[in-house]
């Protein structure tokens, strides 16, 4: 028992004080409205943080008519002209629905104005931005994923050179290969301008304009990330018995059905595993738009944790940052429910 | 098309066969080859644009120069680095910061998964069961507590006494993260699968039970010590978002963190791309040296989900 606790009491200590202690005071934290440095007092403000990080409303508004004719009134270039969201959310006394929040975004069904209001705009945007990063990543980086490790477990000389090459971004700095990026992507002397400019497409400002912004975060995450899937997925085929495909031969299967109904089949799992943690890794995304756009330009870039750094260490609202920290967790969570259900389905 | 169906068919091959496989082999080698430029064409613009002055990069950019070790090479950016950060201390940093932590991590980490695969006592199972269950907390949603618990933590100081808060200290860069629920785990799983009978020689020998532990456990270790030692150093080495936030002062900078300001403050490629070389090209040296250690420690750290 004496040489237990002797050798066991260190870790656990440091297990209670930095892992532990801070999970659960981040729980406390979220109902709290406490900051990084504040002289006002802590006080507990309930599910406040919570429900305006996911507070979604919509608003409904009609084109302006104009008194004199009783027609709708025109702006001069001729379009319908709209009372402005803010007109309402700041309008406490008279609206209290829309209360603390923001215009998200806008649409219109025929001449029906609709204003998508949020508690925190941003962190939607980042909630969305992260999605489209899994939804672009998650495709390219298992189809990728997959070829590569199907080329480097052909028997090839030179295969432990190439697996090498390919897994080599996974070990460098993500600061380092963002910053790199940034030159590559320059949109005057970037080299990627420099060779679609070979092709004569014109020159592209990728990390400077929102349509462009993520799409080159994704291009370089995948580039840096892929032989992390190669490697599990080489796991994967080279856990698959030769017998198989000998069986198949000898049955007169081709190359195409012996990859759709032995290979495909034998790698579901490893499947499941990636898709999982790339979508887990979209939502850790913080390094390269920290580094790279600054979460810009206009928010197409920033993500959750970059949102929740800026809220909790830029803005000292360390209460915010911990609930974002407690959504983030359960987020966690229920995906790995997901995962154990879908691989328990898949064992049965 | 797929591995397997290949290395059959290479088995079955005879001479008869051989100009079909010649094709196959063609194209893999071909698709290898578009494959390395693709992986390796940013590392080698960074250490080729390293040693050129800036006009020349861009002058490069238009042409495969850009990858080429042509034209007018010097070390002048590299002197820039030195002459304009105080590169050596954050390299420095770094190095301390990694090695003390490995070293730390290796000890307490290894010691509770000795007690726990080894030795009885009460509250064995639940701290067990306590070690799995961190496993699923996401370093995400520790960090904003865990910032503002360090800032309140009291320290002790040489020249000041006691202090509050453990900003701006190399210790908070070291102590958080010496204990890894994963690492325990790992050292957890190898000690158990550990003949037990060498434990029990050495007791009738008269050995203690900590004797057992780094005369007999650890010595048997090397494969789990490595891949601890292994992802402990990465996480070190790459730490960017804590010391951001924990670290103001320039003398205790790491190197990433350093990297970020002179990018921020200088925007001559050349230079950026030496200080990109100089803490890039050591790790992938060491990367190449212990492949075998480093893909498996780091594809193991994927599996845990």
């Amino acid at each position: 028992m004496v040489p237990a606790l002797l050798l066991g009491l260190p870790a656990i200590v440091l297990l209670l004080m930095f892992l532990i202690g801070p999970f659960f005071a981040g729980i406390g934290f979220s109902f709290t409205n406490i900051r990084l440095i504040s002289a006002n007092p802590v006080e507990s403000v309930g599910l406040r943080n919570y429900q305006r990080l996911v507070k979604v409303a919509v608003l409904k508004v009609e084109p302006v008519m104009d008194p004199a004719t009783g027609q709708p009134a025109l702006d001069e270039d001729g379009n319908l002209v709209y009372p402005r969201s803010r007109d309402f959310t700041r309008d406490e006394e008279n609206y209290p629905r829309f209360a603390g929040t923001r215009e998200w975004f806008d649409f219109n069904i025929g001449d029906t104005r609709y204003y998508v209001l949020a508690g925190d705009p941003t962190f939607m945007k980042s909630i969305i931005n992260v999605i489209f990063f899994a939804l672009i990543v998650i495709p390219l980086q298992t189809g990728l994923g997959l070829l590569l490790a199907i080329l480097v477990n052909q028997k090839l000389k030179g295969r432990n050179f190439f697996r090498t090459i390919y897994f080599s971004p996974v070990v460098t700095s993500m600061v380092v290969i963002s910053i790199v990026w940034v030159f590559l992507y320059d949109k005057d002397n970037g080299l990627v301008n420099q060779f679609i400019g070979l092709f004569g497409l014109p020159a592209v400002n990728w990390l400077g304009q929102t349509s462009t912004a993520m799409l080159a975060i994704i291009v370089m995450s995948v580039w840096q990330g892929v032989g992390f899937q190669m490697i599990l997925f080489l796991a994967g085929l080279q856990g698959i018995p030769d017998f198989l495909y000998e069986a198949a031969s000898i049955d007169g299967a081709n190359t195409w059905q012996k990859f759709r109904n032995i290979t495909l089949p034998g790698l579901r799992g490893i499947f499941v595993f990636i898709i999982i943690t790339i979508t887990i890794a979209a939502f850790q995304l913080f390094t390269q738009p920290y580094v790279m756009t600054n979460g810009g330009p206009d928010d197409a870039t920033t993500t959750v944790v970059f949102h929740m750094v800026r809220k909790g260490f830029r803005e000292q609202d360390i209460a915010v940052a911990s609930a974002i920290g407690v959504l983030f967790f359960l987020f966690i969570l229920g995906i790995s429910m997901v995962q154990r259900f879908i691989l328990r389905d898949q064992e049965a | 098309m797929t591995a397997s169906t290949q290395s059959v068919a290479v088995s079955k091959s005879s001479k008869r066969r051989l100009p079909k496989d010649w094709k196959s082999k063609v194209v893999q080698y071909a698709t290898n080859l578009i494959l390395v430029i693709f992986f390796i064409f940013p590392l080698v613009f960074m250490i080729m644009a390293s040693f050129k002055p800036n006009d020349q990069i861009f002058a490069d950019l238009r042409s495969l120069r850009a990858f080429l070790p042509v034209g007018d090479l010097s070390l002048t950016n590299y002197q820039a680095v030195f002459a304009k950060s105080k590169f050596p201390r954050f390299l420095f940093n770094s190095l301390f910061i990694s090695v003390t932590t490995i070293l730390l991590s290796l000890i307490v980490n290894s010691m509770l998964a000795y007690a726990l695969s080894r030795l009885k006592w009460a509250g064995q199972k639940l701290v067990l069961a306590i070690i799995i269950a961190t496993l699923i907390i996401p370093g995400e949603t520790v960090i904003m507590p865990l910032l503002l618990l360090v800032s309140k933590l009291p320290g002790l100081s040489l020249t000041e006494g006691i202090t509050t808060g453990w900003l701006n200290t190399y210790h908070v860069q070291i102590i958080p993260f010496i204990v890894s629920a994963f690492s325990i785990f790992l050292f957890y799983q190898f000690f158990r699968d550990i003949p037990k009978e060498l434990d029990e020689a050495a007791l009738v020998d008269g050995a203690s039970r900590f004797q057992i532990y780094y005369k007999i456990i650890l010595p048997n270790s090397g494969p789990v010590i490595a891949t601890v030692t292994i992802l402990t150093f990465i996480g070190a080495w790459n730490s960017f978002l804590w010391p951001t936030m924990v670290i103001q002062s320039e003398e205790l900078r790491p190197v990433m963190v350093g990297m970020q300001y002179f990018f921020q403050q200088d925007t001559e490629w050349g230079e950026v791309m030496a200080y990109a070389a100089m803490i890039t090209i050591p790790v992938l040296l060491v990367f190449l040296l212990f492949q075998r250690s480093f893909v498996q420690s780091i594809a193991s750290s994927g599996i845990k989900g």
